[in-house]
């Protein structure tokens, strides 16, 4: 966010995106506007229209919502961050706040940066005229919008004529909006969509001379790619799976990876596959077991409590070597906690929550796009290497929305395959010095003994043994293939420069904020750099070499200091590189990270810990 | 349409022995009940000639659940009480191939309770034999969901206080679609069941009185005619129009089947329920598929996927 440079003094631009031409432009390079109503009010809808208008305007966006965690709705939020450069974080601050009730005015007026303007419904909110720090515009958009469709449509239409009305501020390209609108609501009937384009054209031929002696217009953007694809991480996520070669899974519904599981249960038929909801988490992770012990690829998924449910079956994958991806849409804990907020607080259950010594493959996405990828990324590893990979996604990066470029599907997809060449005599699925291979059920195993595939600790075939010293090959044998991974992924990029005064560190839906962050703290002139983790178990290598270039080091995660003051990875950290360098930026109030709470924490960390 | 299990192999290569069937030798304690329910199994797989590659064994823990290394065949020996759910998977996946569970008392009723529910109303397709013997074996004795009131255990010192559950009850009302009851002693009979159970297309399970001789010695005596009990054998309906046959019991008849799985124990063994009719999950999610592709005209998942992202633009 280009905090300062945006709203400078008035300029005449062209309307590169709208007709509407009878202010004056000014331009701007990117804008945080958020809506602030009731969940029931349909600002998600819109948010996720100027979010859809941005991926096909080669802009750069992201998204922000608050959920009520009551199905009967209440308060919430949607923000949107356009952008004709990086956008990385959905914005501290808004520039542009449209407040649909007394409520939403008295609890998000805080939220506005000064000299931000506040749009509000004159129908409901009050607003504080005494408060010069904002510009406060009031429109009559209840009745207004009642006018427009007739008396009983209600408040159906009123997030529509706030669309129409934020086009026409932003000078936003009406054409495409309406095609997106179109798009939505053609299927719901000839009535529906009707309705909306009266409310959006009410909104959009609203008279804003009345209440701006300006618009503004955001600038076309830097992207390459301007057909871009728009969707949330959840979605992506979905999506990678099936493209990973993932025919085959089941779940259990539990806030926010329920949106994944729906979209399987809709999509892997097409695809030939199945997906079943189970009974529990016990029964779902134990079908995907069975699943892809039957030659198949599967997948199962769950939030916190769920991944503690399916612990038990998750050893026994380790111990089988069978593979296995499982998703974990992590939210705020412990036990039902924060359902509907973030938190990056399953690290340590995802790598060491089960019993035994388990060494397991943990991964997660830094962003919407990533979301995609890193399934396709668990599928390859748990392919290659024959074990469970968890993919840690959060509730923040499960709904919001960001534009990216389409994927190359011709070079990414992964086919299915299931393997049934018969076996002879000679096969062992556990060699102690090569890689673990499987003879699936309806394998003809010409030797003819058939292998059994079994929690207890086996030999090579497989066949259960308590001999200590096969136990002790055998552990090293589960862990050195996990260590053998580390070995292949690459050592994070340092963002920044190559040495400096301070080194943020990061994992998954961190990387925007921290990214921003570094860029801002070196704008002011500080040597900042940053590297961000994808594979969180094993690490990469190359990391020492790093830390070492750095007077301080801060991870910054989204989880709890714990009892020695130091989060989840950044123990993990400690524990690898004895750095007590190493120290930590938390925090648990069940929000992303502002920019300038990273920046806050660098600041006091400095302070507290003198520069070696 | 229930989907029919699939047939066996009509003139296979090699004839499937017992011998080719054989795994390790068992574990199992001399006089252990279980021994004979794994030679029924053999002899029925050597009538069925199913494809040896076809057939996968697998179970979750006790001294039961040990079966699949006693077989020679693809096996799996999973974790406690969670075998049905495993084996729901690799049959919704693998259509092609015989699954067959085998567990205790304590892995299907207790642990693994609610999903032996879940799989008999999805009706999966697969035969589940349940070796029943009223104690926990493998943990050496302590109660099990189906220790009677009174028995001694090391839980239930002073005896077991709490109502067993009614295995043919909770089969049926789970929605099982074929539910039968046979005695290890009664190797006959036994084959009889898991033959019929292995042809029925869907969720079957047979419970098997399977005598724990160390733990729970004698337990199924009172069924057993060579220790002075009485097998009593339920008789089926021959639709005979005959004035006998309409005290013989229709397997389709779920209110006599629960009437007889009231009856004082030792009870009557044999087919209690079975219904052809109902679909089993795994056509239902086969027909899902076909649908969906007829849909897409077969389309790859390249062009799938293309497809969709076109709508996210
Ligand atoms: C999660 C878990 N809890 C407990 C056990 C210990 N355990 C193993 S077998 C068993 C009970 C076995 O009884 P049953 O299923 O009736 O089999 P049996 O040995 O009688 O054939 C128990 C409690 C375990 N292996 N796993
Ligand atoms: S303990 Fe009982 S159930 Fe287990 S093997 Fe011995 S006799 Fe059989
Ligand atoms: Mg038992």
């Amino acid at each position: 966010m280009a905090a300062g440079s945006k709203f400078p003094s008035v300029e005449k631009a062209a309307g590169q995106d709208s007709d509407h031409d009878d202010l004056p432009h000014e331009s701007i390079k990117d804008a945080v506007i958020r809506f602030a109503g009731n969940s029931q009010d349909g600002i998600q809808t819109i948010g996720g229209f100027l979010a859809r208008l941005a991926g096909r305007s080669a802009r750069e966006v992201m998204t922000y919502m608050t959920i009520p965690s009551t199905i009967s709705g209440g308060p919430s939020i949607f923000q949107v961050h356009l952008g004709s450069g990086e956008v990385l974080s959905p914005g501290d601050e808004a520039d542009f706040l449209v407040t649909f009730y007394q409520h939403s005015y008295d609890a998000h007026i805080e939220s506005l940066r000064e000299g931000g303007v506040c749009l509000y419904d004159s129908d409901n909110v009050e607003p504080n005229l005494d408060d010069k720090r904002f510009k406060l515009v009031g429109v009559p958009i209840t009745s207004t919008s009642i006018e427009a469709i007739g008396g009983t449509a209600k408040d159906r239409g009123k997030n529509i004529f706030v669309l129409g009305l934020v086009t026409s501020i932003f000078n936003l390209n009406r054409t495409k909006l309406t095609e997106i609108i179109e798009r939505q609501f053609k299927g719901k009937g000839e009535d529906v969509f009707r309705n909306a384009m009266l409310a959006f054209d009410s909104g959009y031929s609203y008279p804003l001379g009345k209440i701006f002696d300006k618009t503004f217009d955001l600038k076309h953007g830097e992207s390459k790619d301007a057909d871009r694809v728009t969707t949330d991480g959840n979605t992506a996520l979905a999506y990678g799976l099936i493209a990973g070669g993932v025919r085959y899974g089941a779940g259990y519904p539990i806030t926010p990876w329920s949106p994944i599981m729906e979209t399987l249960r809709a999509e892997l038929p097409k695809y030939g596959g199945n997906f079943s909801q189970a009974e529990d988490e016990l029964a779902a992770v134990s079908i995907a077991l069975g699943a892809s012990y039957a030659g198949h690829l599967a997948v199962t998924g769950s939030a916190g409590p769920g991944l503690s449910l399916k612990m038990e079956a998750l050893s026994y994958a380790t111990m089988a070597e069978l593979p296995l991806i499982v998703i974990n849409v992590q939210r705020g804990g412990p036990s039902t906690g924060l359902p509907t907020s973030v938190e990056q607080s399953d690290l340590l259950q995802a790598i060491y929550g089960s019993h035994g010594d388990c060494p397991r493959v943990v991964l997660a996405p830094q962003d919407v796009e990533d979301c995609f990828y890193i399934a396709i990324e668990a599928c390859r590893i748990a392919r290659k290497y024959s074990v469970p990979v968890i993919v840690l996604s959060d509730q923040a990066l499960s709904s919001r929305i960001e534009a990216f470029p389409e994927p190359d599907f011709e070079t990414t997809v992964l086919p299915p395959e299931l393997d049934q060449e018969p076996r002879d005599g000679s096969f062992k699925p556990y060699p102690l010095d090569g890689p673990t291979r499987h003879a699936p059920p309806g394998t003809r195993m010409t030797g003819g003994k058939y292998p059994v595939v079994t929690g207890l600790e086996h030999d090579e075939w497989g066949h259960p043994t308590a001999n200590p010293q096969l136990h002790q090959q055998m552990t090293d044998r589960r862990r050195d293939k996990i260590v053998q991974l580390g070995e292949e992924i690459p050592t994070p990029e340092i963002f920044g420069g190559e040495s400096g005064d301070v080194l943020l560190v990061g994992w998954g839906s961190t990387w925007g904020p921290i990214r921003e962050a570094t860029l801002k703290a070196r704008d002011e002139g500080l040597k900042v750099s940053s590297i961000h983790f994808r594979h969180l178990h094993p690490m990469p290598n190359g990391i020492g070499e790093i830390l070492e270039r750095f007077e301080h080091v801060f991870v910054v995660e989204m989880n709890d200091q714990g009892l020695y003051g130091h989060g989840q990875f950044a123990t993990l950290l400690r524990a690898r590189y004895c750095d007590s360098r190493i120290q930590s930026i938390t925090k648990s109030d069940g929000l992303t990270f502002k920019i300038r709470e990273i920046l806050a924490g660098i600041e006091s960390g400095r302070k507290a810990v003198p520069a070696k | 349409m229930p989907t029919a299990t699939p047939a066996p192999a009509a003139q296979p290569e090699e004839k499937l022995t017992k011998k080719d069937l054989t795994g390790d030798h068992p574990t199992w304690c001399p006089g252990c009940g279980d021994f004979a329910v794994l030679a029924a199994f053999y002899k029925v797989l050597e009538k069925l000639q199913i494809p040896h590659e076809k057939i996968v064994t697998m179970a979750g823990i006790g001294c039961s659940s040990r079966f699949p290394y006693f077989v020679n065949s693809h096996g799996l020996h999973f974790i406690h009480g969670r075998a049905l759910p495993l084996a729901t998977g690799i049959s919704l996946s693998r259509p092609d191939l015989h699954v067959f569970v085998f567990g205790g008392d304590g892995d299907g009723f207790s642990i693994g309770g609610n999903h032996l529910d879940h799989a008999a109303r999805k009706n999966v397709n697969l035969t589940y034999v349940i070796m029943d013997n009223f104690v926990y074996g493998l943990t050496k004795k302590q109660t099990s969901p189906t220790s009677p009131i009174g028995f001694k255990s090391k839980t239930d010192p002073a005896g077991s206080v709490d109502r067993p559950i009614n295995p043919m009850k909770k089969l049926i009302s789970g929605g099982a679609t074929f539910v039968a009851r046979t005695h290890a002693a009664q190797v006959k009979h036994m084959m009889e069941m898991f033959e019929r159970a292995i042809r029925h297309p869907g969720f079957s399970v047979v419970e098997t009185l399977s005598e724990c001789v160390v733990f729970y010695k004698g337990a199924f005596d009172d069924g057993n005619p060579r220790k002075g009990g009485v097998f009593e054998e339920i008789e089926e309906k021959k639709w005979d129009s005959t004035p006998e046959d309409d005290k013989r019991h229709d397997v389709t008849d779920e209110q006599n089947a629960y009437a007889l799985a009231d009856l004082r124990y030792p009870g009557k063994f044999g087919v209690f329920y079975e219904v052809d009719e109902i679909p089993t999950k795994n056509h239902l999610e086969q027909q899902l598929a076909e649908q969906a592709q007829k849909k897409t005209e077969g389309a790859g998942a390249v062009d799938l996927l293309k497809k969709r992202f076109s709508l996210m633009k």
